[in-house]
């Protein structure tokens, strides 16, 4: 891929993606898509074409992981790196593959042909060890799969030739109740709502008291009002399917299964605002189901349920475009979403001024998750007051919990709010359970003296992650791998978080290797703190997390591997002079430390 | 009758859309700031300026002020985490202020001194960070770049250029300039840039004029940094 990229191909690509500096990142999407790489001449000819400076250009390609600046290979094979994953085996699994193509991860094999290399959770955890494949999904992987896709990539097998069944994702849902047990006509929840007026739509939105899927748990009638009331008449609604939080999957089986619910509840969601134009965000690692839900927005347009005048109703103009993200969890942050739509790099923005006032290219926006847009469905069809009778007091409803790691069921799991932990852990066949991380990551670790609290914003709250780990499970690891997650996550924007996540890394890999001391401890709190307190965005504030509750709740986890009492360095002193005693060939006493480390180890 | 907030107990009056930092500095009060520049947006990156409000943590130069709000600034709480951010900026890239051209007139070095900041007590992250001296007039030693991004803004929205950006991610980041080559001699960037001039600390460095002031006479050497900060002329500082 040395040879000039066509300007051909350069202006079909801005003819179809669009040419203006907003639609940068998607046009880089594109290209890399076709190119496998972008060569450092194709973005000075972008820069040029688009009028914005190559620093900028490159700037943004440069921030996000699957999007290559170098050549990275034809294939470029990413396996999931969440704990999940992981406790099925992953990384013995990309080791046999590594082998197989006689590569390193992360470098192009010498013929170019193909990188090996980790990513962030694909969001497959029900089905792991997963990978993806350019931007294709593939789950279930054991030794034979991994053989068939080598035999494949040496054979130079384009995707598309690829056996069908390699691609097959389970929706795996468990427990329906309201949303996941009720098939609903597409268009039907909109007629009600229409025909309640949009204040009245708007009433029964308030009389459900939904709140917000994706974690903070905002009103979302408070949100969408406040929205209607900004100054501005060109509103837009935002649907966040960037699904990053590690060990979450049920917007993915939402937008497989029930993507019309989905546009839907983004229909409804403009007819209570006045908006027109809606985005999906849709998370680079579910690029595959792009194409069908392209056709469930060509088909709901061909039913009057997009486009303008919408079942009928003069002025009732809206429709929907899908954006795709190319691998960056920040992007699940709505700020750094809009920033992120608008074409740039994925940087959280300081708020106030908020998105339902200044959002998406400085227009009033609602952004709202892909479960609670679903959700509205519901509402319109039932009406408020049903869906407030429902779930808890500060939590009305149902949620999707996406449940993976040692049980015997994992899948989606629909509950009503108030659900207890051990209802759950029973329900999907755990047993001897030593933890379970609720929310992803940014989450909360529960431990077994505390099974009988509940799902609900009251108590435990969830964006969906439901990870369990018995008691085979080392939580030190677990909180180890979520720790690794934010800093290859963090934007780097701000201070604490970029340096803060980077030494917390270091920290808990010392203390894996062995080299712990009391005092890192206390620098663990320590950054802890200034994470949780001084970060610019919810990543640096909840990166602690993991670390603050397996702290708190499995101590003896992290005090199992301190061997000393106070100060230890970071690296074994006497092995770094290991090279300097093979120059000089001495291995006397003289030659070594004193520390004992080298000793031992 | 103007609105009031209360700093570290003391009234300070503002004007509605004010920052709290802005108001303190009408009031000639100071709160630490790296990235915050007069001329600029807030920008709200290095956290220097965190105060305490209620309880919570928030970016004193982006947020606006509120009648009755008890800000918390000048407190052991307050000034031991800003130390700590400080520590971070010095281990993430590689300060050797003995020999930095810019020793004495960088503002990391000078609020490093004003809160006592005595050891880097983390680890050195020790980056290889490149320097580039392609250009005939200005050096670009990267290794002590703090990502304020004031060069970017500058460069961007004043000089009409866009001779700065940041790309990749997390500890990772870094300034890219704006040629393909990778070098500012191919950029059209000129020492006379307000871009040119405006980095807090030794990363944008003119050539020929080093050590025209001697170590010891410079700028945060006569006088500690709260107080050359609210000089009215101190701009950027430079
Ligand atoms: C680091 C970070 C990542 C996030 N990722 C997601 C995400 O993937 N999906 C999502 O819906 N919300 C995510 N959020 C929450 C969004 O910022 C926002 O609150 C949400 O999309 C609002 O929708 P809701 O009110 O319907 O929940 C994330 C927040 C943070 C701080
Ligand atoms: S907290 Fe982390 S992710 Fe959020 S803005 Fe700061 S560096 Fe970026
Ligand atoms: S080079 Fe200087 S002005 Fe530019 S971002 Fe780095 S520290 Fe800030
Ligand atoms: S001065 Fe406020 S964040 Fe830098």
């Amino acid at each position: 891929m040395s040879a000039e990229v066509p300007q051909a191909l350069i202006d079909e690509v801005l003819r179809t993606a669009g040419s203006t500096p907003d639609r940068l990142l998607q046009i880089l999407v594109t290209l890399q898509a076709q190119l496998d790489f972008l060569p450092p001449t194709l973005i000075s000819r972008l820069a040029e074409q688009l009028g914005m400076p190559r620093s900028r250009v490159e700037g943004v390609a440069g921030f996000y992981s699957f999007l290559h600046l170098a050549p990275a290979g034809r294939y470029r094979v990413r396996f999931s790196d969440n704990i999940i994953d992981r406790m099925l085996g992953s990384e013995a699994l990309m080791a046999t593959m590594c082998a197989n193509l006689q590569l390193r991860p992360g470098v192009p094999s010498a013929d170019g042909r193909v990188t090996v290399s980790t990513t962030s959770c694909t969001g497959m955890g029900d089905q792991g060890p997963a990978v993806l494949v350019n931007d294709r999904a593939i789950g279930r992987l054991n030794h034979q799969r991994v053989m068939e896709i080598c035999d494949l990539i040496r054979h130079d097998a384009p995707l598309s030739a690829w056996p069908e069944e390699l691609f097959h994702v389970d929706d795996n849902i468990r427990r329906a109740d309201a949303l996941l047990s009720s098939p609903m006509v597409a268009g039907s929840a909109l007629a009600k709502a229409v025909a309640l007026g949009r204040d009245g739509w708007l009433a029964q939105m308030q009389a459900s008291k939904l709140r917000g899927r994706g974690g903070a748990g905002f009103t979302t009638a408070v949100k969408w009002l406040a929205c209607r009331d900004a100054a501005g008449a060109d509103k837009v609604v935002v649907c966040n399917a960037d699904e990053g939080e590690p060990g979450t999957f049920k917007d993915r089986v939402l937008l497989n299964r029930h993507a019309d619910l989905v546009f839907e509840g983004m229909t409804l969601a403009a007819w209570a605002t006045g908006a027109r134009d809606g985005l999906l965000y849709l998370r680079g690692e579910y690029a595959w189901l792009r194409p069908q839900l392209e056709a469930t927005l060509a088909a709901r347009r061909a039913a009057g349920l997009l486009g303008s005048g919408i079942l009928g109703q003069t002025g009732f103009d809206f429709d929907i475009a899908i954006h795709l993200g190319a691998g960056a969890y920040v992007c699940g942050e709505e700020s750094a979403l809009l920033e992120s739509l608008e074409g740039k790099r994925g940087t959280p923005r300081i708020r106030p001024p908020f998105p339902v006032t200044h959002g998406y290219l400085g227009r009033p926006t609602v952004v709202n998750n892909v479960e609670t847009l679903a959700k509205t469905c519901l509402i319109a069809r039932d009406g408020g007051a049903a869906f407030a009778a429902t779930g808890t007091a500060q939590s009305a409803g149902t949620k999707l919990l996406s449940i993976s790691g040692d049980c015997a069921r994992p899948g989606v799991y629909e509950y009503p709010f108030g659900v207890s932990i051990q209802q759950v852990l029973d329900d999907c066949g755990a047993a001897d359970v030593l933890a379970v991380q609720v929310g992803g990551a940014s989450g909360v670790t529960v431990a077994p003296y505390e099974f009988q609290r509940r799902i609900a914003f009251e108590d435990v709250p969830s964006a969906g992650a439901f990870m369990v780990f018995d008691s085979s499970r080392d939580i030190f690891e677990v909180a180890r791998n979520f720790v690794h997650f934010f800093a290859h996550e963090s934007c780097g924007f701000c201070t604490p978080c970029r340096v803060g996540t980077a030494l917390l890394k270091g920290y808990m890999d010392k203390l894996a290797e062995g080299y712990g001391a009391l005092q890192d401890l206390a620098d663990i709190d320590w950054l802890d703190r200034l994470l949780k307190n001084a970060s610019h965005c919810g990543l640096g504030s909840s990166a602690p997390n993991p670390v603050v509750d397996t702290l708190l709740k499995f101590r003896p986890a992290y005090e199992r591997r301190i061997q000393h009492a106070d100060f230890q360095p970071a690296f074994d002193l006497d092995g770094a002079l290991a090279r300097a005693r093979q120059m000089t060939g001495r291995d006397d006493a003289g030659a070594h430390f004193d520390t004992g480390m080298g000793a031992t180890r | 009758m103007s609105a009031t907030f209360l700093l570290d107990g003391q009234p300070v009056s503002f004007e509605p859309g004010q920052t709290i930092l802005e108001a303190a500095r009408a009031a000639g009060r100071y709160i630490p700031h790296l990235c915050w520049h007069p001329d600029f947006p807030p920008h709200g990156s290095c956290k220097l300026c965190i105060v305490k409000v209620a309880g919570r943590h928030v970016s004193s130069c982006a947020m606006p002020a509120k009648e009755g709000w008890e800000v918390e600034s000048d407190t052991p709480e307050m000034n031991g985490e800003r130390r700590a951010l400080l520590q971070m900026l010095f281990v993430e890239g590689n300060h050797f202020c003995p020999s930095c051209e810019k020793s004495g007139n960088c503002q990391l070095q000078a609020l490093a001194y004003d809160l006592e900041m005595m050891t880097p007590r983390f680890n050195h992250f020790f980056p290889d960070r490149p320097v580039d001296a392609s250009h005939p007039d200005v050096l670009l030693d990267f290794n002590r770049c703090i990502y304020c991004e004031l060069c970017v803004r500058a460069s961007r929205d004043k000089d009409g250029k866009g001779i700065f950006a940041l790309t990749n991610r997390g500890i990772h980041k870094h300034l890219v300039v704006n040629a393909e080559s990778g070098r500012l001699a191919d950029t059209d960037f000129s020492a006379d840039d307000m871009a040119a001039n405006i980095c807090p600390v030794g990363v944008i460095l003119h050539k020929r004029v080093g050590f025209a002031v001697p170590i010891g006479q410079r700028t945060y050497d006569e006088a500690p940094i709260h107080l050359v900060a609210m000089r009215p002329e101190a701009a950027g500082d430079d």
